[in-house]
């Protein structure tokens, strides 16, 4: 059957397809709904956002995108079996995780200074919900990139590249909607 | 029948029946109490009337699971079940429970006992005592199965179900946790129920389907293991967080309305994608199985799951929608054609299946066992339908005019009779149902393939 040999066609593991457009429908829904109630309260959704710290959320983007290319690069050096260089690289991608949820964990402590909780306005709501849903992938995926380091099958280091770089897709949905639009 | 320890299947699938016959009996009378409120109310109040309809149906469709897993386990095992006295322990236990929990509840014997009485909690009112034999029972099968499975062959499909029923048996183990808090009280509540029937019952619902799947229509096993898989990974990643759709409006934070909506959402998925899977096998398959009823019940399970957990949970689940919607007959309505398709269903589907093989006979009975799967699929079509029409008038008077309750009830009156009918005829249909299965007479189907069935 041809959908059967398309689906051969397939780099990487199937269920880890399945996972990524899984959650690319979660935080796709999660963000329409968040354009949709905003229609109800531009104003309030434009002055909650102001509180938002922008820099920070701009230099977590480039820490994502380069520990993403640090994976991307893990798989290709394992297939020209250079391990070394390889587990390197995904130890210095899982750090650069790391580091983009202690940058993350400063916004939030900054935030919650402020006496900024999930309750104080539906744009922190959204807010929390999506960027907190997505940290918790970022640990996951940090987690992930440790255990390919280890158990360092090429298969094994595609699919958690390939889960990484689903991390890092989200991500940039995430901040242009969240953070930017005005 | 390759193995012995089979037949143990046959004796958890005449007492799944007989729960059968009156849960729908049960049914079949408080749908008339719907139109005739007084009857019985002294006697057998409307709320027991109601608790038994739910609570046998649960107990049959788990004791049907149980005798699933007794009769494919061997199979695809290859080896007998590790031990037949367990299992036939493990069902007294289960049937002494069921009856205690009947005989607490009808006469409520032992008010307020923390041991004997009953607990008042919908769904889990059991007495501590047949809670602890239910968790005992549980611990037997479990351990029955998983020994039988650690020593023989392991297959995706009796990995599948063992990791279903574990979760089936500890997830019970909430039922032992009853804080103050009313709001704590149902959040953990959902905990059981919930995260069985649009959690760890799908996953036991897809490996039965890939069973009789892979017997039915002869494709290869690699085929149905990796739709086996998916299907599988799409209903655990829905339906965990989908319980956040139960969380609404019992007290807890507004961010669940949000996680419940979109993640309920995709529930719809592996509804889709069993209802796909079976198509998809018997349209590929080779083999021209003789068992036509069961192929019938198989591809009516698929379906009727997804119209009736998908797409008519979808109907209510956003919260914008449900906040009218809550606790109407809409809810009656998904209810229903839910545990219908999904659940009833595959439980006649491997009953069908098995019933021949475990009395080692040809496929028997097969007019009117699809007689009978028409007749209830008809019934609960329209019943659904009626209820369907009955919740969409109550939320605009109700929710939405704000008339009172029993004004709306009054207004309803005509649906509630239809329902009753319809109830009818699943009653009658679940009837021929056992009386196909236990009553075997001469072939009916030709097994010559040339030749059209009589």
């Amino acid at each position: 059957m041809s959908d059967a040999s398309l689906i051969d066609e397939l780099p990487g593991e199937l269920l880890m397809w399945v996972l990524i457009v899984s959650e690319l429908l979660v935080f796709g829904a999660g963000l329409i709904a968040f354009m949709g109630v905003r229609l109800t309260d531009p104003a309030g959704f434009a002055e909650a956002q102001a509180h938002l710290y922008r820099t920070g959320a701009a230099l977590n983007t480039a820490v994502l995108v380069t520990s993403g290319f640090l994976a991307a690069q893990a798989l290709h050096w394992r297939r020209a079996a250079r391990r070394g260089a390889a587990r390197l690289a995904l130890i210095g991608a899982a750090a650069l995780g790391v580091l983009f949820l202690v940058i993350k964990g400063a916004e939030y402590a900054g935030k919650a200074a402020q006496g900024i909780s999930y309750e104080t306005h539906p744009f922190f709501m959204f807010y929390y919900l999506l960027t907190g849903f997505h940290a918790a992938h970022v640990a996951a995926g940090a987690g992930i990139l440790l255990l390919v380091a280890w158990r360092d099958d090429p298969r094994n280091i595609e699919a958690g590249a390939q889960f990484w770089h689903m991390v890092d897709l989200v991500w940039i949905m995430l901040f242009p909607v969240i953070y930017l639009l005005g | 029948m390759k193995y012995q320890s089979q037949r143990i299947a046959l004796v958890y699938f005449a007492v799944a029946m007989g729960l059968f016959a009156i849960q729908v009996l049960g049914g079949l009378l408080a749908g008339w109490i719907y139109v005739a409120p007084n009857t019985l109310s002294e006697l057998l109040p409307f709320n027991i009337v109601r608790m038994l309809h739910t609570n046998s149906l649960i107990v049959w469709l788990i004791t049907g699971f149980f005798g699933a897993a007794y009769f494919l386990i061997p199979e695809e095992a290859e080896r007998e079940i590790y031990s037949e006295k367990i299992a036939y322990l493990q069902l007294a236990i289960l049937v002494i429970g069921t009856l205690g929990v009947v005989v607490t509840y009808v006469f409520n014997l032992f008010e307020g006992h923390w041991l004997l009485g009953k607990e008042g909690r919908e769904f889990i009112e059991q007495p501590k005592w047949v809670k602890a034999g239910i968790v005992v029972a549980a611990l037997l099968f479990l351990y029955n199965v998983t020994m039988t499975v650690l020593q023989g062959k392991k297959t995706a499909i009796t990995n599948i179900l063992l990791l279903g029923l574990w979760g089936l048996a500890l997830l019970f183990l909430f039922s032992f946790y009853n804080p103050e808090n009313l709001a704590l009280d149902k959040m953990f509540w959902w905990y059981i129920v919930h995260l069985w029937v649009e959690g760890v019952w799908e996953l036991i619902m897809a490996s039965i389907l890939a069973y009789l799947m892979l017997k039915l229509t002869g494709v290869d096993r690699e085929v149905v293991e990796k739709w086996l898989y998916v299907i599988v990974a799409a209903a655990l990643f829905s339906g965990i967080l989908g319980t956040g759709h139960h969380y609404y409006w019992i007290g807890t934070p507004g961010y669940w309305q949000w996680i419940g909506s979109i993640f309920s959402s995709l529930e719809v998925i592996p509804f889709f994608a069993m209802m796909a899977f079976a198509f998809v096998m018997v349209w590929k398959g080779r083999r021209d199985h003789p068992n036509k009823a069961a192929l019938l019940w198989s591809l009516g399970c698929a379906t009727l799951a997804f119209f009736g957990a998908g797409v008519w949970g979808f109907l209510h689940t956003l919260h914008g929608v449900n906040y009218y919607t809550h606790g109407t007959q809409i809810t009656a309505a998904h209810g229903h054609l839910a545990f219908f398709g999904a659940y009833v269903a595959l439980n006649l589907a491997i009953f069908s299946y098995a019933m021949p093989i475990l009395r080692n006979r040809d496929p028997y009975n097969q007019v009117l066992n699809m007689a009978s799967f028409w007749m209830m699929t008809g019934g609960m079509a329209f019943m659904t339908f009626v209820l369907t029409f009955a919740g969409t008038i109550q939320t605009h008077l109700q929710r939405v005019l704000g008339d009172y309750y029993m004004d709306v009830q009054d207004q309803l009156a005509v649906f509630y009779w239809m329902r009753f009918g319809s109830g009818v005829f699943v009653v009658l249909g679940a009837l021929v149902f056992i009386y196909a299965m236990w009553v075997p007479r001469k072939e009916v189907i030709s097994h010559d393939a040339t030749q059209a069935a009589e």
